[in-house]
């Protein structure tokens, strides 16, 4: 232990972290929690993936049906498409995150009411999905409508919020492979969510772990759901554009 | 909603020892925490687990508020006989949660 | 509070002192954690378990990692050096620690067809501390280990509400 947080802290650590120098938030890890994410059998997040596979099948709303329905064997039909979002929704005329797109498809095809942010249904049901392209590069789509999106989401990460006047690049471009606290600072690449966080004792979002840094630098968080959390998830999926998908992902 | 997953090896050769693990979804609510309002939260946790083997029981433990969210156990058993593992969790609001495997011994 | 000063063992009428002591209870029970004054000692727990049996240093390993990064999830595996025979076998496992709001954290029941001594788990610890893991053989005896372990907190870590 002592070992690799020394070599952490030996890195050069000035600004953004070069495409070579990329590195998921789980190379930052103690060798317990990274046993933990990689084994299927002890990562308490698969019990979330087994309720989103059991989800998946499950017949819903006015139409009866599942996502099974229409979309068959998941192994098959959403391999790869989790390392494609946020993608651009032609419903909303902006980009959607994969809950997004889920509770989308909900409204239209079954239809039935959304499952509630955060919900364990639709966190199971996202975790599912997505650990269909556990392995996977990153592949985030080239469609020019996304960019002005992107765009909104890089000047997000750079703005500074909060009391703490801090921005997202002050800590994970500037400072990452410093400690915080106890904790080492990551890159923050989003590359395994939905997660469990030791700490949350739960599978979160993205969106979640998002909303805790803001309210970390004592800022007013935006409301799950919030366009803003979206464009900033769009911004960091280009940012982590080629990295390969964990998902489901544990982290302390 | 599934609830629990557990792993055990599908097949054994006879006198083998196998290990075995459990993992069941709950919240483990220690009791000790209040809510936003200042209130206690009151306690709903995993208290007891029961393994057996072929009906008889080859594991078990009493669970207390220190046990981690989604409590997870790993133990050992020596394969005997074909037969089925059977893992039971008992909750303090009475539920019950079952889980089943398979062993083919030769 | 009144409950907490009941259950402790007296005989007889309480004295004047006793029922100051009970007083100074609710007073400082306004201001600390209910547990802190609740919780039997590391000591008192495991006492309780081996019924006041002396316990043996030796043939059991606990495993737990020194440092931690969040006390939430622990990973914890107790293996005992035992032939896991009829004669001579692990009966119980009793693990505690020294912190939390209560002393006990579990108490594994073993027979000799577990073929192993070993059984892992994953605990909570609310602050760094000693756990300790004390094994019940066939023949009665109890033997034991303890560990420490540091838990450091997370910078970030969410409001409740």
């Amino acid at each position: 232990m002592a070992f690799v947080l020394a070599l952490v802290l030996a890195l050069p650590c000035a600004g953004e972290a070069a495409a070579a120098d990329r590195r998921s938030g789980s190379d930052f890890m103690a060798p317990e929690t990274r046993a933990m994410q990689a084994d299927d059998m002890s990562n308490p997040a698969m019990l979330w993936v087994a309720d989103g596979e059991q989800s998946w099948h499950r017949p819903e709303g006015a139409a009866g049906r599942a996502c099974a329905t229409c979309h068959g064997d998941a192994t098959r039909s959403m391999r790869g498409v989790a390392a494609r979002y946020p993608a651009f929704a032609e419903a909303t005329g902006r980009p959607v995150d994969l809950s997004g797109r889920i509770n989308l498809c909900r409204r239209t095809h079954q239809p039935a009411p959304p499952f509630a942010s955060e919900s364990r249904e639709l966190l199971a049901l996202t975790a599912y999905v997505a650990y269909q392209s556990r392995g996977m590069p990153i592949a985030p789509p080239q469609d020019p409508r996304l960019d002005p999106f992107r765009a909104n989401g890089g000047a997000l990460y750079e703005r500074r919020i909060g009391q703490l006047d801090l921005s997202c690049a002050a800590c994970h471009d500037a400072r990452w492979g410093q400690q915080l606290g106890g904790s080492v600072i990551p890159q923050a690449h989003p590359t395994a969510y939905p997660l469990y966080r030791l700490e949350w004792q739960s599978v979160g979002s993205l969106q979640r772990r998002l909303r805790n840094c803001m309210v970390g630098v004592r800022a007013e968080p935006y409301a799950f759901g919030a366009p803003e959390l979206v464009d900033l998830e769009l911004f960091l999926m280009g940012r982590a554009g080629g990295m390969a998908l964990e998902t489901p992902g544990v982290r302390p | 909603m599934s609830r629990a997953l557990v792993s055990v090896p599908t097949t054994a050769r006879r006198g083998e020892v196998i290990e075995i693990r459990a993992m069941a979804a709950h919240l483990m609510e220690t009791g000790h925490r209040t809510d936003a309002t200042g209130t206690t939260i009151p306690r709903n946790i995993i208290h007891r687990f029961v393994c057996t083997y072929d009906g008889d029981e080859i594991f078990s433990a009493v669970l207390f508020p220190a046990i981690a969210a989604n409590p997870f156990l790993a133990f050992t058993t020596t394969a005997t006989t074909s037969g089925v593992i059977a893992f039971s969790w008992f909750g303090d609001d009475g539920s019950v949660q079952q889980a089943t495997a398979e062993i083919t011994v030769t | 509070m009144l409950h907490e000063v009941r259950a402790q063992p007296s005989i007889g009428p309480l004295r004047r002192r006793e029922v100051l002591f009970a007083g100074a209870l609710c007073i400082f029970g306004v201001a600390l954690p209910r547990a802190a004054l609740a919780r039997p000692s590391l000591e008192d727990a495991i006492r309780s378990f081996t019924g006041g049996a002396a316990i043996q240093a030796g043939r059991v390993r606990l495993a737990i990692p020194p440092l931690v990064e969040n006390g939430n999830t622990v990973g914890v595996t107790v293996a005992v050096d035992s032939p896991m025979t009829g004669a001579d076998h692990v009966t119980r496992i009793g693990l505690f620690n020294e912190k939390n709001p209560q002393a006990e954290v579990a108490v594994f029941r073993l027979w000799p067809r577990a073929g192993r001594a070993q059984v892992s788990t994953r605990i909570r610890l609310a602050t760094s501390q000693a756990v300790a893991a004390v094994v019940e053989m066939s023949d009665g005896s109890f033997w034991s280990s303890d560990a420490s372990v540091i838990v450091t907190l997370a910078a970030c870590i969410e409001d409740l509400s």
